[in-house]
């Protein structure tokens, strides 16, 4: 079986303030009054693990356990601490939709904008343009600035460009709950019809029901180390004991 | 080496989009659009030619173009350093989800002003018509003082945009900083006192005097400054060295300060 993804030992360590400071004097104050302190944090504690090309691997875990984290090294958003991490294809990564979204810029303009963040070219955008405009149903409001729009219609905007694409590793961090019912249909299809092309795929959920129907594979992530992998039914019977 | 070319060559048509947004927001909502690269440096021109004309009592009838060629120069400076400086914060919302190379930001902040910049050069070659200074062959050559300035800034912008990130009060600093480099860049008087004094390398050592003074060299089709020219564009060659450097070795540490 090809290795289409294989984390080494992989570390992730943040520096959290403990509170936030935004304001300029505030962090002045605070920097004379030597108060700037960092707490260290290991989000991940050398987590290894490889997934073969195919696979549909469920990532489960309790809040802060480092599912996102694990989705973010992945996708090359955070560079670990330590260890390394190969993958081999294009990804699409539907961790947060939209982001790069400008506010002052329309729907139209911010399709080519994510477009290009996400990697398209511009004529591929163009190609896929109407297709986007029509999955989103927004055709009406399509070139009103996006701080006019509802959050559900920018989810809806962020999932229909993010999925114009045709990726070997698909990354879904709790998307399946975007827009309205309706959609939420429609995208939840789409998503099916992407994974039946044979893609790999890496979901992250609580729903334990979604993942058994989905995945062929599960983890299980606990304060950032990987307890568990394998087989989805071995697997989600041990979280089952572990939520209860 | 090759991996970041790739890597530039994917991401291009992203920085195409960033610098256009870049120009398409800045005037959005404005009536006049923008018109305003050409019509804000005519303004300021014509205070600042009154104010300084009268006040130091400066004759020429080119002053003007003088005043114009500075200043022009100074705010595209002072511009793009700054906006590269805010570029990785003002990002925030994107490094934080998506990966991009993280250079494009303060790069594209950059360009931007340049395209804008080129715009108000309109203006520049109006008036200097209007007043009589024409264009001569060595007009052509201010591409090359341009060449330098786009290193300096590029250089400067890259430090500033990573010292920015981990100390935010530095905004505020380089706007005082951009007011010594302001002053003595000779924008609205002649130099020639100064030069001819024991201070000249205050102005001799500010290497965007240096870019100004040769540009201006071009638009009255005078001969450019050698020891300037080698001086500044040496100055620039560093800093692109020095803020590539420290940028490379800090950008997968942003994410975690911002």
């Amino acid at each position: 079986m090809e290795e289409i993804i294989k984390l080494e030992h992989v570390n992730m360590q943040f520096n959290l303030s403990r509170e936030k400071v935004d304001s300029v004097k505030e962090y002045f104050i605070k920097f004379v009054k030597k108060d700037l302190k960092y707490d260290q944090f290991m989000a991940l504690k050398d987590v290894s693990f490889s997934v073969n090309k195919g696979d549909r691997v469920g990532v489960l875990g309790l809040n802060g356990a480092g599912k996102s984290t694990l989705m973010k090294v992945i996708a090359g958003v955070f560079k670990p601490t330590e260890g390394t991490v190969y993958k081999n294809g294009v990804i699409a990564p539907m961790i947060e939709l939209g982001a790069g979204f400008d506010k002052q810029y329309t729907g139209a303009e911010n399709i080519f904008l994510y477009g290009a963040v996400l990697g398209h070219s511009r004529k591929f955008m163009e190609e896929k343009f109407d297709e986007i405009v029509e999955f989103s149903e927004l055709k009406e409001f399509i070139d009103v600035p996006l701080k006019n729009y509802s959050s559900g219609m920018r989810a809806r905007l962020g999932f229909s460009i993010a999925t114009v694409v045709k990726p070997d590793i698909l990354i879904l961090d709790e998307v399946l709950s975007v827009g309205d019912a309706k959609f939420r249909k429609k995208s939840e299809k789409k998503l099916v019809d992407m994974m039946d092309t044979g893609v790999t795929v890496l979901f992250v959920s609580h729903n334990l029901d979604q993942v058994k129907r989905i995945c062929n594979k599960a983890m299980i992530l606990e304060k950032g180390s990987l307890v568990a992998y394998g087989d989805i039914e071995e697997v989600s019977n041990k979280y089952k004991e572990m939520i209860e | 080496m090759k991996a970041k070319i790739l890597e530039f060559r994917q991401y291009s048509n992203l920085f195409v989009e960033l610098v256009r947004k870049g120009i398409k927001l800045k005037y959005r909502r404005s009536y006049l659009g923008v018109l305003w690269s050409m019509i804000e440096p005519l303004l300021t021109m014509i205070v600042l030619a009154v104010v300084f004309g009268t006040l130091l009592g400066y004759e020429g009838k080119d002053f003007p173009v003088y005043i114009l060629a500075g200043r022009l120069i100074y705010s595209l400076f002072s511009q793009s350093t700054t906006n590269a400086l805010k570029s990785i914060r003002q990002n925030e919302g994107m490094i934080k989800k998506v990966y991009v190379p993280k250079y494009l930001y303060p790069l594209s902040g950059i360009v931007f002003n340049y395209v804008l910049f080129l715009i108000s050069l309109v203006v520049l070659a109006v008036v200097a018509l209007v007043l009589g200074v024409m264009p001569t062959p060595r007009t052509l050559l201010a591409i090359v003082p341009l060449f330098v300035l786009f290193l300096l800034s590029v250089g400067i912008g890259l430090i500033l945009a990573t010292a920015g990130v981990f100390f935010r009060d530095l905004e505020y600093l380089w706007n005082v900083g951009l007011m010594l480099v302001m002053y003595t860049c000779a924008i609205f008087y002649y130099p020639d006192n100064i030069l001819a004094s024991d201070v000249s390398w205050i102005l001799e050592f500010n290497p965007l005097f240096c870019v100004i003074s040769n540009f201006r060299s071009c638009v009255f089709g005078e001969v450019m400054d050698g020891g300037m020219l080698l001086y500044s564009f040496v100055f620039s060659m560093v800093t692109v060295v020095i803020g590539s450097v420290i940028f490379s070795k800090n950008e997968d540490k942003f994410i975690l300060y911002i």
